[in-house]
């Protein structure tokens, strides 16, 4: 051998003959991937990881961090503003008016509804538009139930809701930050879905008022800002209702907003989160598609463009 | 007045600003590491940061306006107020690569392309290592005091870019942002050569 050449590779490096044919096997696999990185995103080791994650690690965050870092602008637009400024808020006595296309509507007490529901405990995962998600332990009954109880109509395909618009106890109401009051919508068969809640508490305890008192709509496959807090009305209606976050930035924020790490949010990517309450080192985690809630709620956009109508 | 706030002023030395600088990256570092920021401590922190060095660049912005309208002369300090800023953006983007991100490059990249307020932010950052280079005595002579001047205008374009990126990242249309906004453009305005007389006449 000529003296230029010193060969940095030995014998050892040559790679073995099984795994040099296994190699034929990993390319097809890694073809796979670019070509259905869904289906081969369950797969892959992340994919194993999301699933264990989605199984075990349903840990619930502090209560102190699930109460205390709120986005809920009617008591100003940092997260540490509500829990200052929500206390105020009287939430006895509370009425929510339903009407729309309903056999029964009214303006019903809050004991009225509450009477007779089922308060269950949900662990849920909470996933924030902004890229950050947190576990939350709630209480509450399914909204099915209550639709079931004052009828829908037959024309009915939307549900709307409204937060309480009264300025004088929600100080972000007096600036222009929203349109008040706050609304939401869901397609009537996403309200029917089991997993949509209907909160009332959380750990066991009253709902605090920095999450949304008394009641508040609890969605876990969408992002935060579906699960609309204080509900005052509950509209059934036959068109697509308005919602808040979308009237403002419709290029931002649609209707659906389902959690999907594959559609970027203008301003942010939506493929990883970070999960608080691990401290200044917390690893970021994938993002789940629905937000690990797959399994229960993909039918519901089975041949849905999810990118258009996201 | 003027004069006597000039003479106290000359007799201070601008190095404990460098001090400053360095004890508040600190600070915050800690208050991040021991749970005060919680639940959220990376953003916390990226926020503080890059605040700060938003108004450190402000404040810089504000020496000459305030000595040409005041006579109140704080050149002195420019230079380790610039630097400041520039090291509390330095220390804002380490904590959005190193804790926020977590070395993501292929996310980071594509934010960096795709977000407008990364695009603005970075772009600001990437405007301010000249600066912070060339901002020795050293280098001031080796380019000369108008070439120095002429690459160092890049302070405008790029303030006016981080307050976008500060205006952007927020949901909706925030207050603070916008005041920052208001007090930048009042900054610039006053820099202004305005084409009118300076003595109107008085006939």
């Amino acid at each position: 051998m000529p003296k230029w050449f010193t060969p940095d590779l030995t014998e050892n490096d040559v790679t073995p003959e099984e795994v040099y044919f296994n190699r034929r096997k990993f390319m097809r696999a890694a073809g796979a991937v670019a070509l259905f990185p869904t289906l081969a995103a369950c797969e892959s080791e992340g994919g194993n990881q999301a699933r264990a994650e989605g199984r075990n690690e349903l840990k619930p965050s502090p209560y102190e961090d699930i109460t205390s870092y709120n986005n809920f602008y009617e008591f100003g637009t940092s997260k540490r503003d509500p829990k200052k400024h929500a206390q105020r808020l009287t939430t006895k006595p509370w009425h929510i008016t339903i009407d729309g296309l309903v056999d029964k509507p009214g303006v019903y007490p809050l004991e009225d509804i509450l009477k007779g529901m089922d308060i269950e405990e949900r662990i849920y995962r909470f996933r924030c538009v902004e890229g950050w998600s947190m576990v939350i332990p709630w209480n509450g009954f399914m909204l099915r139930d209550l639709l079931k109880r004052v009828g829908v109509k037959a024309g009915a395909k939307y549900v709307a809701f409204e937060t309480l618009h009264r300025p004088e106890e929600m100080p972000g109401q007096k600036l222009p930050l929203l349109e008040w009051p706050y609304r939401e919508g869901l397609r009537l068969d996403e309200a029917m879905h089991p997993l949509t809640l209907l909160a009332t508490g959380l750990y066991g305890k009253d709902m605090p008022k920095q999450n949304g008192a008394p009641i508040r709509l609890v969605v876990p496959w969408k992002y935060g800002f579906k699960s609309i807090k204080s509900i005052v009305r509950i509209s059934l209606v036959d068109t697509q209702p308005p919602n808040t976050w979308n009237m403002m930035q419709p290029d931002e924020y649609g209707f659906y907003a389902n959690v999907n790490p594959h559609v970027s949010h203008p301003r942010w990517s939506q493929a990883t989160e970070r999960r608080l309450g691990e401290g200044l080192f917390g690893k970021r985690v994938p993002t789940l598609m629905f937000n690990g809630y797959e399994e229960q709620v993909a039918s519901l956009y089975k041949g849905m463009d999810l990118r258009k109508y996201y | 007045m003027t004069r006597t706030i000039n003479h106290h002023v000359r007799r201070l030395p601008a190095w404990p600003i460098h001090i400053m600088t360095l004890a508040l990256i600190g600070w915050h570092f800690w208050l991040a590491i021991s749970g005060h920021y919680r639940p959220d401590p990376v953003r916390m922190l990226e926020l503080e940061y890059g605040i700060l060095a938003l108004q450190l660049l402000l404040a810089t912005l504000v020496i000459t306006p305030l000595k040409r309208f005041t006579g109140i002369n704080l050149m002195k300090f420019r230079r380790a107020l610039g630097l400041s800023a520039f090291f509390f953006a330095l220390a804002h983007l380490a904590v959005w690569v190193v804790l926020d991100m977590q070395f993501l490059f292929v996310q980071m990249l594509s934010d960096i392309v795709k977000r407008p307020y990364i695009t603005f932010g970075m772009a600001a950052f990437v405007m301010m290592l000249p600066l912070a280079i060339t901002s020795s005595n050293a280098f001031i002579k080796r380019l000369g005091a108008q070439r120095w001047r002429r690459l160092h205008r890049l302070v405008y374009p790029l303030a006016i870019l981080g307050v976008l990126h500060f205006i952007w990242v927020r949901k909706g249309f925030q207050i603070e942002p916008l005041v920052y906004m208001g007090l930048l453009i009042v900054l610039l305005a006053l820099r202004m050569r305005w084409s009118f007389p300076r003595q109107p006449a008085t006939a």
